[in-house]
C-alpha cells in the first residue's frame, strides 16, 4: 500500500499540522512516511500545501507531482492542483469561498463543507480534523486509534485538553462528507 | 539506552544528533533552507543539559573562524549553511583544512549561482568535492539520502574528521532539509573530556608548545606538507569508500545518483525493470572519496551510465573518470530548485537506450 497525497489551502488552516498528524499516525502504524512541505515565499499569506506519503515501503522521491488524492481548501489551491490529481484518484475540497468546483470527470470528487461544520460546532480550530475524518471515510489508511495517538504526539501537553474536541471533528468530519463524482 | 524512534525535519535531526554525539560548539548564521538546525538547537538549549556551546553568530565568515578557533583547542565542533553561506565560508574552511583540523560543516543545497532559488538543489557538487577554497585539499564528503543519514553522519563525520584530522562536508539539500521522516535516534554520547596531544590548549611544563598555522614560507617545507595531505588523502580513498548498490547485479544500465536524485532513482530503477530494461543504481554515500573502483568495476557488465543530478552535470564528470571510456556515460537533471521524477529519468534512459 502506498498513499500520495496533497493537501493544499492557506497558511493558518492548519494544512501542515493536518500533514503531520497524518505522518505521525502512519508511523504508529509501522508505516514509512513522509511530510514535505512546501517552504519559501509563498507561504506568507499566501498558499500553503504538504506532500504526506503513507507506505508499507521505502518511500522513495518526498517530491511528487502527481497523487492519490488531493485535498483542497482554497480556490486558488483548487485552480493549481485540480490536474495533479492521478487519474482514478480523489480530489476532496471545502466549498466555502469557492466559486469554480472541480470540473474533470476522470477522478472521484467529494466536497466537505467543513468551515462551515467548524462554525456550527463552535469549534474553528478543529476545522482540519473535520477534514481529516472526511478523508479517512473515504480513504481509511489510518485507523482512528492511531490518529487520535498521533494528536496525542504531535500536540504539545497544554492543548491536550482538547484532544476530545478533535476527535468529535474527526467523527463528525465522516458523517458530512458528500460524493460529487465517482469513478 | 536504547535508541529512539522519532518524527523530525532533516535539519531537525542534524541538531538533535549534534547533541547526542556529544558536540562540544556550534557556531551558525540561519539562511533557508536549514534555519531550523541553529533554532532547534536554540531551543534546546543544550548548554544546560550536555555543556554544548550554541552561537549565532554576526556572519558566516565569523562561525566558520570559530569552528576554526574551537577545531585548534581540539573540540568537537560544527557549522551549517546553505548554499550562498557555504560560499562565504570557504576561506574558513580551506584554512581550516590546511591547519589539519577536524570539524563538521553541512550544507543544505538551495539553487544556484549566486543568490538563485531556495528550492532543493545538487549544484554545489563542484564546490564540495573539488575544492571550494584554495589550494591542494579536499574535505571528505558524506551525502545523505534520508532523515535518518542526516542524523547518522553527525556523529559518523566527527568520527572521520578526527580520524584524519580533516574537516568533513555534509552535502545534504533542501528536501531532505525540509521533509520529515521517521529517524531513530542513537542514545546520548558524554562529550569528550580527553584533549588530542596537537590541540592548542592544554599544554603541561613537559610538553613542547603546539601551534595551529596553515602558512610556511619555505616552499621545500611547505612542500614536505603537500605531500603529507596527499598521502592521507590516499589513505581516505583507500579505507573510507562508502556507497549503496540497488539491483546491481544483473544490471545492464547504471543509475548513479546520491542524496534526493538516488531516491528519485531507486523508484525509477523499479519502474525500468517493469518495462524489461535491467536498470540497478549505485548510490555514493561519499562523494569524496569517490565509489570509483566499484563503478569502473561494474563498467565491464554494463551497456551504459547515467549520472542523474540535480545539477548541470557534475558528478558526471567523476563517473567519466569512473569508466574511463569503457562505455558510454550520459547525464540527465534538473536544475532551479526542481526535483526530477522517477518517470523523467526512466524516460530519458530510454531515449538513451534507443539513440544508442
Amino acid at each position: 500500500m502506498t498513499e500520495e497525497i496533497l493537501i493544499a489551502g492557506f497558511g493558518g488552516q492548519g494544512v501542515l499540522s493536518m500533514g503531520m498528524i497524518m505522518a505521525y499516525s502512519g508511523m504508529l502504524q509501522d508505516m514509512e512516511v513522509s511530510w514535505m512541505p512546501s517552504y519559501g515565499p509563498e507561504m506568507r499569506g499566501g498558499t500553503a500545501n504538504v506532500i504526506v506519503i503513507l507506505s508499507n515501503e521505502r518511500i522513495s522521491s518526498p517530491i511528487i507531482r502527481h497523487f492519490d488524492t488531493v485535498i483542497i481548501l482554497n480556490q486558488q489551491s483548487l485552480d493549481k492542483f485540480e490536474q495533479a490529481v492521478k487519474p482514478g484518484g480523489v480530489l476532496i475540497y471545502d466549498s466555502n469561498g469557492i466559486s469554480r468546483h472541480p470540473e474533470r470527470k476522470d477522478i472521484s470528487v467529494y466536497r466537505i463543507d467543513a468551515t462551515e461544520e467548524a462554525i456550527k460546532m463552535n469549534s474553528p480550530k478543529t476545522f482540519n480534523m473535520i477534514v481529516l475524518g472526511g478523508f479517512l471515510r473515504i480513504k481509511p489508511v489510518l485507523t482512528m486509534e492511531d490518529v487520535v495517538a498521533g494528536l496525542k504526539k504531535s500536540l504539545p501537553e497544554r492543548y491536550h485538553k482538547m484532544i476530545p474536541e478533535n476527535e468529535r471533528s474527526l467523527k463528525r468530519g465522516g458523517e458530512i462528507i458528500r460524493e460529487i463524482n465517482k469513478v | 539506552m536504547e535508541r529512539e524512534l522519532r518524527l523530525m525535519k532533516g535539519n531537525e535531526a542534524v541538531a538533535e544528533a549534534a547533541i547526542r554525539a556529544g558536540v562540544d560548539g556550534y557556531f551558525g548564521y540561519p539562511i533557508t533552507p536549514q534555519s531550523e538546525i541553529i533554532e532547534y538547537l536554540m531551543e534546546a538549549d543544550p548548554a544546560k543539559t550536555t555543556g554544548m556551546v550554541v552561537v549565532q553568530a554576526e556572519s558566516e565568515v565569523a562561525a566558520i573562524n570559530m569552528v576554526y578557533g574551537g577545531a585548534g583547542c581540539g573540540k568537537k565542533v560544527m557549522t551549517t549553511s546553505s548554499s550562498p553561506g557555504i560560499s562565504l565560508k570557504q576561506e574558513g574552511i580551506t584554512y581550516i583544512a590546511g591547519a589539519e583540523l577536524p570539524c563538521v560543516i553541512v550544507n543544505v543545497v538551495r539553487g544556484g549561482p549566486g543568490l538563485g532559488t531556495i528550492q532543493p538543489a545538487q549544484s554545489d557538487y563542484f564546490q564540495a568535492v573539488k575544492g571550494g577554497g584554495h589550494g591542494d585539499y579536499h574535505l571528505i564528503v558524506l551525502a545523505p539520502a534520508s532523515v535518518q543519514e542526516m542524523a547518522d553522519f553527525v556523529g559518523l563525520g566527527f568520527d572521520l574528521a578526527f580520524k584524519y584530522r580533516n574537516p568533513v562536508m555534509i552535502l545534504s539539500d533542501g528536501a531532505i532539509g525540509q521533509m520529515m521522516e521517521k529517524v531513530w535516534l542513537d542514545p546520548p554520547r558524554e562529550r569528550s573530556k580527553e584533549i588530542p596531544e596537537w590541540a592548542t590548549t592544554g599544554k603541561t611544563a613537559d610538553r613542547k608548545r603546539n601551534i595551529i598555522t596553515s602558512l610556511e614560507l619555505d616552499p621545500f617545507r611547505q612542500e614536505v606538507f603537500n605531500r603529507k595531505l596527499v598521502e592521507k588523502y590516499d589513505a581516505i580513498r583507500e579505507n573510507e569508500v562508502r556507497f549503496e548498490e540497488y539491483l546491481c547485479e544483473d544490471a545492464e544500465y547504471l543509475l548513479v545518483a546520491y542524496g534526493t536524485s538516488a531516491r528519485v532513482c531507486q523508484k525509477a530503477v523499479q519502474l525500468a525493470r517493469e518495462q524489461g530494461i535491467k536498470a540497478g543504481l549505485l548510490r555514493p554515500i561519499t562523494l569524496f572519496p569517490f565509489p570509483t573502483k566499484r563503478i569502473s568495476e561494474l563498467a565491464g557488465q554494463l551497456k551504459m551510465a547515467l549520472a542523474v543530478e540535480m545539477s548541470a552535470g557534475q558528478m558526471v564528470e567523476d563517473v567519466q573518470l569512473s569508466i574511463n571510456g569503457k562505455i558510454p556515460v550520459h547525464y540527465y537533471g534538473r536544475m532551479g530548485g526542481m526535483v526530477p521524477t522517477p518517470d523523467e529519468v526512466v524516460e530519458n534512459l530510454k531515449e538513451r537506450i534507443i539513440g544508442g
